[in-house]
């Protein structure tokens, strides 16, 4: 079975050449896959606003956790330590400022597994047999044999022409 | 062609490499055979962890009449460590955070072997207050949890903030240090085979490089780094804050965290520099950690350090100034009582010694910068013994005075987590690649290629 096609370009310049080429030939179903961040990548394929969004969401909830906990034990098991007012906001800060940190970190961690899908059992293109290239210094798209547009022989055409060494993935 | 001006960090990375050949280096440490050193250390570590290991045991069976702790030094060696430890671990987090933030590209060949360095350090540092307890099966009582006796922690104690600190500093570390090995753990997924394979399949969660991936993971690696770094901060403050909070003469000084975080910095820098320097040399990684490197972790040592001594000169001041006749006293006891010699040795090693890194001669000296850093590290334990066991052996009344004698117990549960430490980062280094691989090969594409 036909999985798509793996496309190696040699540097990141001609990649996000290819995707504006493929994007503007109505190609959706496919993966830009590179060793290290690209930049510009956003403009082609979508960038992800959320991540400040959710961090700040987590900030706050980490904030109400830290002051809900000191808040409530200590008017649950009021005790005079020091002569400190029962309720003095000083000597919470800490708590709450690490409990802040605390909840953010594992939140927004867990949110990128989420937002990634990781953890993935398996994937197609790891398949290929060149794949370890796109980890090194090549960059790689794969086009799923799913996408509409998908057609083996002009799709590999296109892809030759933009630049790139072509390889089927298949299931073996 | 327009003429390009070379980027700026050019010499970075030395030598003549491609984006292979850069990688095969980086991976040596875990895909070649083991120079004999790692094995050296490595036996060295694991016998010593063993020693501790024992050490431990007999402190559970006969209890913490084994340590030489009396009374005024309840604290002895154990928290005087648990400090020195924590200290060290600094380094790690503020070489990755820090500097990620200030966009500094000398990090990239030092952060994932600091990051390890930190968890073990943290890890080393954690056990200290749990065989303090005596009782560690319970140490889940500092944990908020309804008991049946509506009995819960007591929030406006540094002693409890410090738990929370340190374990959320051990939870951000460890993501940290994960959350950036995640695509070298991809690659080595592809490049192994075996049970190694399966073990950076499982690691590596399915990582492909998607380049969609990629942007959000650069955004959280960012945003983890800045939370990362106030979070080292506050641990090392809050530790100190155990101290400042209460009235012993020596330690009730408001000036505390900065001091602490000072030294935490100075003696992190200067174990990195210790695991460094022979990392380097073993392993023949000149071409990516440069003499530049060193230099500058150098000057970084310099200058938390020269804060270290400066609170050294304060710390007489303020007890002379303030006119608190106990605070004087405590300051001549250390000047001048039997504690004496370690005293001076501290001031020796960390405010004269010290002076030689002003000098690109000193401080281009591999040798003897692998000497003073090591040096550094003997005078921040000086440091906190000084703090610790000297504040405490002298207090307000005279009938109260006791010296501190430790035990074969105390040294073996210190040269233990020395021991555990080696041990650790000599396997870590062996199963993850010291050098962040996808972060030096970024690195060097932007260097060469734009």
């Amino acid at each position: 079975m036909l999985y798509g096609l793996m496309a190696y370009f040699d540097s990141a310049e001609r990649l996000l050449e290819a995707l504006r080429v493929l994007k503007g030939r109505g190609y959706r179903h496919l993966e830009a896959l590179t060793p290290n961040p690209v930049e510009g990548i956003e403009e082609v394929l979508g960038g992800d606003g959320r991540i400040p969004w959710i961090a700040f969401g987590l900030g706050v909830l980490g904030v109400g956790l830290g002051l809900f906990l000191q808040i409530y034990t200590t008017l649950d098991y009021p005790h005079n330590a020091g002569g400190k007012s029962l309720l003095g906001w000083p000597a919470f800060i800490p708590v709450t400022f690490e409990l802040t940190i605390l909840t953010i970190t594992v939140g927004i961690f867990l949110f990128l597994l989420y937002m990634n899908g990781l953890p993935l059992a398996a994937h197609p293109a790891v398949k290929a047999k060149e794949y370890v290239r796109v980890l090194l210094d090549e960059y790689g798209v794969f086009v799923y044999a799913t996408d509409p547009r998908f057609d083996l022989e002009s799709t590999r055409a296109l892809l030759r022409e933009l630049g790139a060494e072509v390889e089927e993935v298949r299931r073996d | 062609m327009a003429h390009k001006e070379p980027h700026p960090d050019h010499d970075l990375i030395q030598g003549e490499w491609t984006e292979k050949t850069l990688v095969e280096k980086l991976l040596e440490p875990v895909e070649k055979p083991a120079p004999r050193p790692w094995r050296v250390v490595l036996a060295v570590g694991g016998a010593l962890t063993l020693a501790w290991l024992y050490a431990i045991f007999v402190t559970f069976v006969r209890g913490l009449g084994t340590w030489g702790i009396n009374q005024p030094v309840a604290w002895g060696f154990d928290i005087v460590h648990f400090v020195w430890w924590i200290g060290i671990g600094h380094a790690g987090t503020l070489i990755s955070a820090i500097l990620v933030l200030m966009r500094q590209n000398w990090r990239d060949s030092l952060n994932r072997v600091t990051e390890a360095m930190t968890l073990f350090a943290v890890l080393a540092a954690a056990t200290y207050p749990l065989i303090h307890m005596g009782r560690p099966q319970l140490f889940y009582w500092v944990m908020p949890y309804p008991t049946h006796m509506a009995l819960w922690p007591q929030y406006k104690s540094p002693l409890s903030w410090d738990v929370l600190a340190i374990m959320t500093y051990l939870t951000i570390s460890t993501l940290f240090l994960y959350l950036g090995l995640i695509p070298d753990l991809a690659l080595l997924r592809e490049r192994s085979k075996g049970w190694r394979r399966k073990l950076y399949g499982w690691l590596s969660l399915g990582w492909t490089g998607n380049a969609v991936h990629w942007q959000r993971y650069r955004a959280v690696y960012v945003l983890l780094a800045g939370l990362a770094t106030p979070v080292v901060i506050s641990v090392h403050s809050v530790v100190s804050m155990d101290f400042a909070y209460g009235l012993v003469p020596g330690w009730h000084l408001t000036v505390f965290p900065p001091f602490f975080a000072a030294g935490a910095i100075y003696s992190g820098f200067a174990m990195a520099l210790t695991l460094i320097i022979p990392l380097r040399k073993w392993y023949r990684l000149e071409g990516v950690i440069t003499d530049r490197h060193l230099d500058w972790m150098a000057k970084v040592t310099l200058a938390s350090g020269l804060g270290v001594a400066y609170i050294y000169l304060l710390e007489i001041f303020i007890a002379w100034y303030a006119g608190e006749p106990a605070e004087w006293a405590q300051q001549l006891w250390r000047m001048t009582g039997p504690y004496a010699p370690y005293y001076w040795a501290m001031m020796l090693i960390n405010v004269v010694l010290l002076q030689t890194l002003w000098f690109p001669r000193f401080r281009k000296n591999l040798t003897w910068l692998f000497i003073f850093s090591i040096l550094a590290n003997v005078g921040m334990w000086l440091e906190r013994f000084v703090i610790v066991i000297i504040s405490l052996s002298h207090d307000f009344l005279p009938g109260n005075f006791h010296l501190y004698y430790p035990t074969w117990v105390d040294w073996t549960l210190f040269l233990g987590t020395i021991g555990f430490f080696l041990f650790g980062l000599s396997l870590f280094i062996r199963i993850f690649p010291p050098i962040a691989v996808a972060e030096m090969v970024h690195l060097f594409h932007r260097l060469r290629k734009h």
